[in-house]
């Protein structure tokens, strides 16, 4: 008896005392809880439809902020990984007739590998040098994609592809479990040893390396990890959307991952994630009423503008800091409410 | 086919030349990675498309209009977009970003998606070395190299240029020799704009226009950039003529070679960053160690 009741025990005492201390995570914790239930009891397609995109686009915002918030390798051809991760799915189960379950995982694989091939050349490059280059990675893929139209689709793409799951709610599943899973992993990723280096080496490489560190080893993993991640949100995104096209990799698509990266604010995973999820629906939404469809993307311009003039770090840093204080002594966090840090008593203000 | 070539690079390694240069200059000297520069190159051939067809006004009087409007346009952004937010790196960059964004999408609400052509200012053809050249072309050619020339005149030649020099070279030493950085700051996004839009201005009547055409030549100018050194501007106006011609090349000579053209030159521009990380001409900042 006793034994069954340990491991609820050990998770009550978990959330008592890591999540529902602070109220960020609070709010993750019950977000994420009412994404779970959500079909349960709401289930007009539409919205449904909605919330699987954005879920599909928060794991790619997430990949690329563990690139380019963690890392600092501020990576402006994020669509490659997306493009390798829908393309390889596309192609496997178009001219091979493999199902989804299988060329998904293979696609966010190719991705990865792709990810670590791209890191090779990236590794000699910092700060603008290495954005202004990654750019180049997608558009090459897209000209060798143009150039061979009979295996690729050419500017039509490769249309007709299984989705994973017939119903509207499998596919809602199919998108925000593996969100929910996959940004826990990566934020758990931000936050382990391996996260400390990744900031680290942002920081100061030269200091990393002076310290013993493999700079070089954690930097392919960071790109390696992303491209993984980036690359299953394509696989994804192309069967549920049911094509794979050149869209996929478009310059378009980095600019957006970027906007939603430094929008919601890097180097946070929740930041980029909490960005798509207010974004993505906004510009979907503004697109039914007639008066706005013409012009949602100039007011999502001049939205992430308006907020950037107020909030430069990002939308999430800023409301962090008006609802959360760092204890002077021990860095961690606590609710503004407190007067002594929850975890060493020490004074906050 | 080779004058094809000849001349063909020319003119696209010209224009390349100019937004390079703009965007080197603003670079160097402010740090900005000024992702809206090419929209700027948009936004003045669309001024001059609505000054010629719509207000029909004379062309002589419509290019400078165009080109001042578009500086003024962008002085404008710079101080209330820009500058507040000047100490946060990635906040400026997707501020560019967002502005890009919102002209475009200005463009297309006001003139629809559609393409857009517009007379040329002299038409007919000149025949030079075999190759039917258009007059228009030729105007594209004197103008860019008239601007090149004034521009390597202002920044070597007169007191701004040498404060512009200054700036990009050490903003803190500058400003302690009294040079005010923010004004300096100030002038060079108004240059590097006003190279976009006489860019644009000349070009306009020989492509068409229509409010996506920013996407294609900021990726090219982001590669000639990096390919020179970013912050370079001799390697600015190197590298457009190297990637102008590669393209050039490609285009005429490979088969399914306008579907490669990017792809290439953006490979070459990989290749070189792999044997020389800093570009032809960079230069390896201190502070970025």
């Amino acid at each position: 008896m006793k034994g069954l009741l340990a491991l609820p025990q050990w998770l009550w005492a978990q959330l008592r005392h890591e999540v529902l201390v602070l109220p960020s995570r609070s709010f993750v914790f019950f977000a994420a809880l009412l994404l779970l239930v959500l079909p349960l009891f709401y289930d007009d397609p539409y919205v449904l439809r909605i919330i699987t995109m954005t879920a599909i686009f928060a794991i790619f915002a997430a990949s690329w902020d563990l690139l380019a918030g963690f890392t600092g390798q501020v990576n402006f051809g994020h669509a490659l990984f997306f493009g390798v991760g829908a393309y390889t799915s596309a192609l496997l189960s178009h001219h091979l007739g493999w199902i989804p379950w299988i060329t998904v995982p293979l696609g966010a694989v190719l991705s990865m590998a792709t990810g670590f091939l791209v890191g090779i050349p990236c590794l000699r490059l910092r700060g603008s040098y290495l954005s202004l280059a990654t750019l180049a990675f997608p558009l090459i893929l897209t000209g060798m994609l143009f150039a061979f139209p009979d295996f690729s689709g050419g500017e039509l793409g490769i249309s007709g592809l299984k989705r994973l799951v017939v119903s509207t709610v499998g596919n809602y599943y199919v998108a925000v479990l593996p969100m929910l899973i996959l940004c826990f992993g990566i934020w758990k990723i931000g936050d382990s040893n391996t996260g400390l280096i990744f900031h680290a080496i942002r920081e100061d490489e030269v200091a990393c390396r002076a310290s013993g560190i493999n700079t070089t080893r954690y930097k392919l993993l960071a790109f390696a990890l992303s491209g993984l991640f980036a690359g299953l949100s394509g696989a994804l995104y192309a069967h549920f959307m049911r094509v794979a096209g050149p869209s996929a990799l478009e310059v378009a698509l980095s600019f957006q991952v970027v906007i939603w990266g430094i929008f919601g604010g890097i180097a946070t995973i929740y930041g980029p994630v909490l960005a798509v999820f207010l974004l993505y629906p906004l510009t979907e939404i503004l697109a039914n009423f007639d008066m706005f469809k013409e012009i949602r993307l100039l007011i999502f311009a001049v939205i992430v503008l308006l907020v950037l003039l107020f909030m430069p770090q990002g939308l999430t840093p800023w409301i962090r800091d008006k609802i959360e204080l760092v204890c002077p002594r021990c860095k961690n966090r606590n609710v503004f409410t407190r007067h002594q840090c929850r975890l060493c008593g020490a004074e906050l203000r | 086919m080779f004058q094809d070539i000849l001349i063909s690079g020319l003119v696209n390694s010209g224009v390349y030349a100019l937004l390079a240069l703009g965007f080197s200059l603003i670079f160097g000297v402010a740090r900005i990675v000024n992702i809206a520069h090419t929209a700027f190159y948009m936004l003045a051939a669309y001024a001059l498309y609505g000054l010629l067809v719509i207000a029909k006004v004379p062309f002589l009087l419509a290019i400078p209009l165009a080109v001042a409007a578009v500086v003024a346009l962008s002085l404008v952004c710079y101080k209330l977009v820009i500058e507040p937010v000047r100490q946060h790196e990635s906040a400026v960059l997707i501020a560019t970003i967002a502005l890009a964004l919102i002209f475009q999408e200005s463009l297309l609400v006001a003139f629809g998606g559609s393409f857009r052509g517009m007379p040329n200012a002299i038409e007919g053809v000149v025949s030079i070395i075999g190759v039917r050249v258009s007059y228009q072309r030729l105007i594209v050619l004197v103008v860019v190299a008239l601007t090149l020339v004034a521009t390597w005149y202002l920044l070597n030649r007169t007191r701004l240029g040498l404060a512009i020099r200054a700036a990009a070279n050490d903003q803190e030493i500058a400003n302690l020799m009294g040079i005010n950085v923010g004004r300096v700051a100030m002038y060079t996004v108004g240059i590097s704009v006003a190279l976009a839009a006489i860019a644009g201005v000349v070009v306009a009547p020989v492509f068409v226009v229509d409010p996506l055409m920013w996407l294609a030549p900021l990726v090219t100018m982001l590669a000639i950039v990096v390919l020179g050194g970013l912050g370079s501007l001799k390697g600015s106006v190197i590298g457009a003529f190297i990637i102008g011609y590669v393209e050039a090349i490609t285009v005429f000579a490979v088969p399914s070679g306008s579907y490669l053209k990017g792809a290439v030159a953006l490979t070459i521009m990989i290749v070189v960053l792999l044997i020389r990380p800093e570009g032809l001409f960079g230069v390896v900042f201190e502070e970025e160690r």
